[in-house]
């Protein structure tokens, strides 16, 4: 990083700690929304954008990681900060299950991506009927008094969970960038490129695979225990929808899929703009179900087809927060074009 | 529990059956010859619903004559999908078409859902209500007659690709596009014309699924996974076998409807796909690929 | 032939394709130090017998051992761990990771942690004279320097012995004498054993001690490059019956 982008991400992480002090409790709600879907976002970039698995069922490790740490909570009395361990182990179980049939079986690409909507779905439709955790009904969680701090229980004001999202999106934005410089983040980006030819470069394609699909799963599930302690009540219909996890990946592939910061950048721009969207129609009165995905849906028809990599790649360069020949910062510039910047850049 | 209702459930979902397989035809061919997958393919489905019922209620056709306009229509609107969207996406990972086509399914529901509100809608004909009794069996007329459309379009494609030029050429391109393209073959053309033909057969799906269930804007994505679930279970790229897929899974979904819970129904089905998925990606018909 | 030690031995290896026997009962080494070529018409079997050693796929009869270990059976990744490095005729490249990143990934074979790989990277883009593209994303090289960096990122895995599939193909006659002093040099500066599938000829002559022909699937000469050329069982197979008396 150049030390534009460092100043940048400095005084963006100032006006993050600083917000709850000036901004009232529609803005602090919004602000946690964007949080949720950039860390979730981040947790699917680490499976798709670095490792090239196409999950399309992640909104299943969000679920079961609400209902597991909610179920300890209201069955047994156990706190999120021990639920959210089984969340956790749940979800990575999973994870390894549908990773190890998949690619011990040779299914990849869109054949992945249907197996993972099929587990999601499978397991949607199971929470319908599972009584003990509120059946379609729906399981909610008591929501105590929220103006005292209950740090056991995760329960307190806004601001509160607000800074639990912000940091849980910082200690995601930090390992992803470790893992991405790491070995791990070499031999992912090889088997996402050209997975045989990274077999061939002695890389054994089955366990590194795993290891992304767990590390996603784990994180997703936190992000599913967050949103259980945070909207207090789980529907299986909601929670487990493929809408859900076509929310989650919206983040990631407009910001840009594989980048760090593709997937915040996503989430910021998808909320904020759908939010937008329906303040001004509920300003002149319009009231109308369904825009809002409409519109999510041609902002992803637009960038799948005029930007490719997402914003991020393109706007970081606009910035002046990457090098053109940056990997992660270039949208498929031509070898001269990026010559003469590099050159550019020496010579400055 | 009597044999009465079981054969009478497994005939229900046997000819319910035939329509999933008409639909599941439509996103074979799709997949089969352009290598799309189609990801809005249930919205597509939902949409001719939708049509047939305005048909309906607006000049009381009946959703047999309203297969006509709404196939026509479709298939100038799948033409165009595939010439104006999808043929310029055809270099690129194949997870970028993917994605290209779940913004167009997004933009479809919720279109539909901003058009007509969440409630459903059906037509209501008179025969929906006759059965025809064959001994002891009851066999719904529409659900009869909804099958029996199904089954004649899937005969009328089959021919097609069978004896006529275009089809045979369509064929060509499927088995190799380099060769097509080598002897002088307009693919991109063809492409095109095997979507709208693929959105035709959706159509005619459509207007006779309305016949056997109401219509909501959410059924888009459950008949999309539906028709993936039925094209993987028969086999991608087989017509029999889409045809057969669709049978098996309307028969399937009865029987677990009727022994288990209704709600279960499609618990089933994905059972099944993740079976297939594993143990047998190629199908019942399918080639290895 | 020579008294050097064996390093790769392939004993009686067949293979067939639905009732096609595309290699069948192939035997021969590579000794340590040693270049060998494999050559032959189309459809000879070399790339068919090339795999088999390489690991993509297995034999049907037959063995393959690398310094007394053996391959057969491994998968890719087990046997470049075992001291397999291959290119692949239609290059491989990672085309969204820079030239440096490529190579750093056949580097961390070997290597301990991402630094030392950088610096193992390093030396290797040097020899293949692709330093000065290090930081340039592999989807905008040339043809040419795609293979280079394919040759690369093998010889950075540190192999035993180094697999070349048709790595001439499509280059000019100054790029492969380029190549070649490249192979040359890492032949005998590093000691790396070399056996490469080709069909240029030029290249052939002025890298390989030793010459294997292979026809219809067969093993049918071997010797040094001035001998198989005369060989006239090899004359007959590239030329046709009428070319030996004629």
């Amino acid at each position: 990083m150049n030390r534009r982008a460092l100043i940048a991400l400095a005084l963006l992480s100032a006006a993050l700690m600083l917000l709850p002090w000036f901004a009232n409790s529609y803005v602090l709600s919004v602000a946690t929304l964007i949080l949720f879907f950039a860390f979730a976002g981040q947790a699917w970039n680490v499976m798709m954008g670095f490792c090239g698995q196409l999950s399309l069922g992640h909104s299943l490790y969000v679920g079961v990681g609400a209902y597991a740490s909610a179920g300890l909570f209201m069955h047994y009395g156990i706190g999120p900060w021990a639920g959210v361990w089984l969340a956790i182990s749940l979800c990575v179980a999973l994870g390894c299950l549908i990773g190890f049939l998949a690619f011990r079986f040779g299914i990849s690409g869109v054949y992945f991506a249907l197996l993972t909507i099929a587990f999601c779905e499978f397991t949607r439709i199971g929470f319908d009927h599972l009584q003990w955790l509120g059946g379609p009904g729906g399981l909610f969680l008591k929501v105590a008094q929220r103006d005292t701090i209950d740090i056991a229980n995760f329960r307190g004001p806004p601001a509160m969970y607000y800074y639990a999202i912000l940091a849980l999106t910082a200690g995601a934005l930090a390992l992803c960038t470790w893992l991405l410089k790491s070995r791990a983040g070499f031999y992912w980006q090889a088997i996402r490129e050209n997975e045989e030819a990274a077999q061939a470069l002695g890389i054994n394609t089955f366990r590194w695979k795993m290891l992304a699909v767990a590390i996603s799963s784990a994180m997703t599930a936190v992000a599913g225990v967050f949103y259980a302690f945070y909207y207090n009540n789980l529907f299986p219909e909601q929670i487990f929808h493929i809408s859900r996890s076509i929310e989650i990946i919206l983040g990631p592939v407009i910001g840009g899929v594989g980048t760090l910061f593709g997937p915040i950048l996503g989430a910021v721009v998808l909320t904020l703009l759908a939010d937008g969207i329906t303040e001004l129609l509920a300003a002149i009165g319009v009231e109308v179900p369904g825009i809002k995905q409409v519109f999510y849906g041609i902002v992803l028809l637009a960038v799948v087809m005029f930007l490719p990599h997402g914003i991020w790649p393109a706007l970081a360069r606009k910035l002046g927060f990457a090098r053109s020949e940056d990997a992660h910062g270039d949208s498929g510039s031509g070898a001269t074009a990026s010559a003469a910047t590099s050159a550019r850049k020496e010579a400055s | 529990m009597t044999w009465d209702l079981v054969a009478n459930v497994l005939i229900a979902g046997l000819l319910t059956g035939m329509v999933y397989g008409l639909m599941a035809l439509g996103l074979s061919v799709i997949f089969g010859v352009v290598r799309v997958v189609n990801f809005a393919h249930g919205e597509m489905m939902t949409i001719a619903m939708y049509a047939a019922v305005i048909l309906f209620a607006g000049f009381k056709l009946d959703p047999f004559f309203a297969v006509l306009p709404v196939a026509a229509a479709f298939f100038v609107f799948g033409y165009g999908l595939q010439a104006g969207l999808i043929n310029p996406f055809i270099t690129r990972p194949e997870h970028s078409q993917f994605m290209l086509l779940v913004a167009v399914a997004m933009i479809m529901v919720n279109g539909l859902l901003m058009t007509f509100g969440p409630d459903a809608r059906n037509v209501q004909v008179d025969y929906q209500l006759e059965s025809i009794e064959l001994g002891r069996l009851l066999i719904d007329k529409a659900r009869l007659f909804a099958a029996g459309l199904a089954l004649l379009t899937a005969g009328a494609l089959a021919g097609f690709f069978r004896f006529t030029r275009t089809g045979k050429a369509i064929r060509a391109c499927a088995d190799n596009h380099l060769g097509a393209l080598v002897i002088g073959l307009n693919v991109k053309h063809l492409y095109a014309l095997t979507f709208g033909i693929g959105a035709a057969c959706v159509a005619v799906a459509g207007c006779m699924m309305v016949l056997l269930v109401d219509v909501t804007p959410s059924l888009g994505p459950s008949y999309t996974l539906l028709a993936f679930i039925t094209v993987i279970v028969g086999g991608l790229g087989s017509m029999p076998g889409a045809i057969i897929g669709g049978i098996l899974i309307g028969m399937s979904e009865a029987l677990a409807g009727l022994l288990i819970a209704p709600s279960a129904k499609s618990m089933f089905s994905f059972g099944l796909l993740i079976l297939v998925l594993l143990f047998r990606p190629q199908g019942l018909l399918g080639k290895k690929q | 032939m020579s008294a050097q030690p064996v390093l790769l031995e392939v004993s009686h290896l067949s293979k067939s394709f639905r009732g096609l026997k595309a290699v069948h009962n192939v035997s021969f080494a590579v000794p340590a130090q040693g270049v060998v070529a494999l050559i032959g018409p189309n459809g000879a079997g070399k790339t068919t017998c090339f795999n088999l050693i390489a690991g993509t796929f297995a034999p049907d009869s037959g063995a393959v051992h690398l310094g007394g270990t053996s391959l057969t059976g491994m998968r890719s990744d087990q046997a470049c761990k075992a001291g397999i490095g291959r290119t692949y005729q239609v290059v491989k490249p990672f085309p969204d990771m820079t030239v440096e990143e490529n190579v750093m990934v056949g580097a961390l074979n070997r290597a301990g942690n991402v630094a030392q790989a950088r610096h193992a990277a390093a030396d290797v883009l040097k020899l293949v004279h692709l330093d000065k593209k290090s930081h340039i994303r592999a989807a905008h090289l040339t043809l040419p320097e795609r293979k280079r960096l394919e040759v690369a990122r093998a010889l950075a895995t540190q192999p035993k012995i180094l697999l070349l599939d048709e790595v001439m193909a499509g280059l000019r006659p100054t790029e492969v004498d380029q190549i070649v002093a490249v192979f040359r040099r890492v032949n005998q500066e590093t000691g790396l054993a070399i056996l490469f599938v080709e069909h240029v000829m030029r290249a052939v002559m002025a890298l390989a001690h030793t010459v294997v022909v292979l026809h219809h699937g067969e093993l049918i000469a071997r010797g040094t490059p001035a001998e198989v050329v005369r060989d006239p069982r090899v004359i007959e197979s590239y030329l046709g019956a009428e070319a030996v008396d004629g």
